[in-house]
């Protein structure tokens, strides 16, 4: 009596791709390469505007110069956290391993600049202030902010590198993006009856100031741009080396 | 007569970075029975799980009763019931108080009648106030058996059924078995006892590394088909 | 059976497993009661300061009470093999959900109605119940709606203790504003007060519907 086999074919196909990750090399080196010609150009130059262009600020003096970088920090911080509370949606929907690369990648990138944020922003309010910290509702929700991020790569190391870990780490951050703005106006609310030292540049601003702070922005976007992409592919080759070992194992 | 209750087609499964099922092919048709063969972590409890709806598959289709398992899990899960390794019971609760509760989840009509009811005929009428953790481990089994037949499931899955029953739970299980046949149902069970095997189902397919093997009409196993069999599963 | 009928099943049967094990109620209810106690040496204090110390004393001990409590009903489905016995059956995920959640609400709550006469007494403040018991309720209904989801996440890692006040903390930081500041305004008048109460509330509806549907994507494999 004939045996109705059926063949054991080799590789195996894995979950959460739909279509393989490829090994070899893409497109992306040489997007690389020019978006990093770029952003050296464009912070040599923002750094420059930063320190010869832009006016020495009146009531602040030269200290006030931590503005051009501070700035730029803070909200490459909060785009980083908004790009990935949206590839943890997107990682939800699609269930492709490679949105939640681009979460950790935004993750690990956007903790960086926070805390660059964090640091520049205390710098800023102790020679304005005097003290190294205020608890104004900017420098208070970066803070918060700054715990988040520290908050998820510890949930998402501790849980590893699991579809079960990506789908936690897709609802923390957007359970934290819709929170983030409720924290700073509770912090804003609570800050009316307790005034303190505000770390900002209040007032209209000339023409100059804002043309350094675009160009400063730009160049530093760039940058977050360069980062993202070496953080998004050491995440692709982190996966499949780990992917690699387990099917020797 | 070809009337398949179970379809699956190139069913898969990945954690995190294993993969456990690679394509799994198998077809069962209403009222039959199929044995699962297979080694340890050729994934056959996967199989099961996903079948009774506790793992969303990675890839592929599952068709229960006509019924797709991604888009109408809830509905597939009231036509399917699950006997495993872990009894799925609580511990703190008494034997009736868990046929209660899951009498409840599965919105049974009656759902006190229904659970005096089971729990008499798997022979632990007298144990119906007893702490389900006070339980002795086959006791536990035909506890877990009730609640599997609580809501008259079409299909039945079994993950290794005989463990920790004695003579007398092998009896009920083996007249429950009778039972749920002569109802038309569908039974899928997984089992190392390759000897008996053969004897209690229809059909045998082997999972070997993530794929069906090969699948064969029980009465159309012969000795070599038997021990190449207990190779693959030895191994 | 509708989603309330299947919260209520799930719930009650949560209320009749934890009244059997008698773990935590006891420890949590002597905890709050610490916290409030070692507040009043920690702080001097002389009447005039009481009153803004109080309100803030007795949410930090809701909050670390809290915490305790949190972890317990998800920890207790997963010490018996994760959520499987509930995810076999044709249950609304978000049924689980909510009755993990109010489960939670629930406990805490014994520890709240516990601590509550006794802050009074400790503080010498004026119990002003009826005003306290919407701010209390709404309050714990915040910190365990977003606490109840990220207990599920944390529960499957080794250092659960740890993480879930880590997470959560950060994001209950508009509830401990509010509800501090209410509880405040309840002992001492003001003017110019912002609707605190109603910023619990707000933050009530988003996150209890924002967590009822993202919790099956926590639980499910």
């Amino acid at each position: 009596m004939a045996l109705a086999n059926k063949e054991t074919s080799a590789a195996g196909d894995l979950e959460g791709t739909r279509s393989a990750p490829q090994l070899t090399g893409s497109r992306l080196p040489l997007v690389s390469l020019i978006l990093c010609a770029l952003t050296v150009v464009g912070i040599a130059l923002a750094l420059w505007m930063a320190f010869f262009y832009a006016p020495t600020d009146a009531i602040e003096g030269q200290p006030q110069r931590i503005f051009y970088v501070h700035v730029p920090m803070a909200w490459l911080g909060m785009l980083s956290f908004v790009v990935m509370a949206l590839a943890g949606i997107l990682y939800l929907r699609r269930r492709d391993e490679r949105w939640d690369w681009v979460a950790r990648a935004a993750a690990e990138t956007g903790t960086v600049f926070i805390t660059l944020a964090l640091i520049t922003g205390s710098l800023w309010g102790r020679t304005t202030w005097g003290t190294w910290w205020t608890w104004d509702a900017r420098l208070t929700t970066t803070l918060i902010l700054w715990f988040v991020y520290v908050g998820y790569l510890m949930l998402r190391s501790y849980m590893g590198r699991t579809p079960a870990s990506a789908r936690a780490g897709a609802v923390m951050s957007i359970i934290c993006v819709i929170d983030v703005p409720i924290i700073y106006e509770s912090v804003n609310w609570w800050r009316t009856l307790h005034p303190t030292a505000e770390v900002g540049t209040p007032g209209a601003l000339p023409f100059s100031v804002v043309l350094t702070l675009l160009v400063s922005l730009t160049a530093f976007t760039l940058l977050y741009a360069v980062l993202m992409i070496q953080a998004y592919q050491l995440q692709r080759t982190q996966t499949l080396a780990q992917r690699l070992r387990a099917d020797l194992e | 007569m070809s009337n398949p209750y179970l379809e699956l087609n190139n069913v898969q499964k990945s954690f995190g970075l294993k993969p456990v099922l690679r394509g799994v092919d198998l077809t069962l048709n209403a009222g039959e029975r199929m044995a699962l063969l297979g080694a340890n972590g050729a994934g056959k409890t996967t199989l099961l799980r996903i079948l009774a709806g506790l793992i969303r598959p990675g890839g592929g289709r599952v068709t229960i009763g006509g019924l797709d398992l991604r888009e109408q899990a809830r509905e597939v899960q009231r036509r399917v019931g699950f006997v495993a390794h872990q009894p799925y019971l609580y511990d703190d609760l008494t034997a009736l108080e868990n046929l209660l509760f899951f009498a409840r989840m599965y919105a049974l009509e009656q759902p006190r009648q229904r659970a005096e009811a089971l729990l008499q005929r798997v022979g632990l009428g007298k144990r119906s106030r007893e702490r389900a953790g006070s339980l002795s481990r086959g006791q536990l089994q035909r506890l877990a058996l009730a609640r599997a037949l609580l809501h008259t499931p079409d299909l039945l899955l079994l993950d290794e059924p005989e463990t920790g029953l004695d003579q007398e739970g092998l009896a009920l299980l083996a007249e429950l078995l009778h039972e749920h046949q002569a109802r038309g149902g569908t039974l899928l069970f997984t089992t190392h006892d390759l000897e008996s095997a053969p004897g209690r189902c229809d059909h045998v397919a082997l999972l070997s590394r993530g794929r069906v093997a090969y699948q064969q009409e029980a009465t159309s196993l012969e000795r070599e088909d038997m021990l190449r069999v207990y190779q693959e599963v030895a191994r | 059976m509708s989603l309330l009928n299947q919260t209520w099943t799930i719930l009650w049967k949560d209320i009749r497993c934890e009244l059997r094990s008698k773990q935590m109620w006891a420890g949590m209810g002597l905890f709050a009661l610490l916290v409030l106690v070692i507040f009043n040496f920690a702080f001097d204090l002389r009447v005039d300061n009481q009153a803004a110390v109080a309100p803030g004393a007795l949410w930090v001990a809701f909050v670390f009470a809290s915490f305790l409590g949190l972890g317990r009903t998800i920890a207790a489905e997963r010490e018996h093999g994760s959520f499987d016995r509930l995810l076999l059956c044709p249950v609304d995920r978000k049924a689980i959900y909510l009755a993990k959640l109010l489960g939670n609400v629930l406990f805490i709550g014994v520890v709240e109605i516990v601590a509550l006469p006794v802050f009074a007494m400790l503080f010498n403040v004026p119990f002003a119940a009826a005003g306290l018991i919407p701010i209390v309720i709404l309050g714990t209904l915040g910190i365990a709606s977003v606490g109840t989801l990220f207990s599920a996440m944390a529960a499957t890692t080794r250092a659960r203790e740890l993480l879930l006040p880590i997470l959560v903390f950060p994001l209950i930081v508009p509830i401990v504003i509010a509800s501090v500041r209410a509880t405040g305004s309840l002992m001492i008048v003001t003017t110019n007060e912002p609707p605190w109460l109603g910023l619990i509330a707000a933050f009530d509806a988003i996150f209890l519907s924002l967590s009822t549907v993202l919790f099956e994507h926590v639980i499910e494999e």
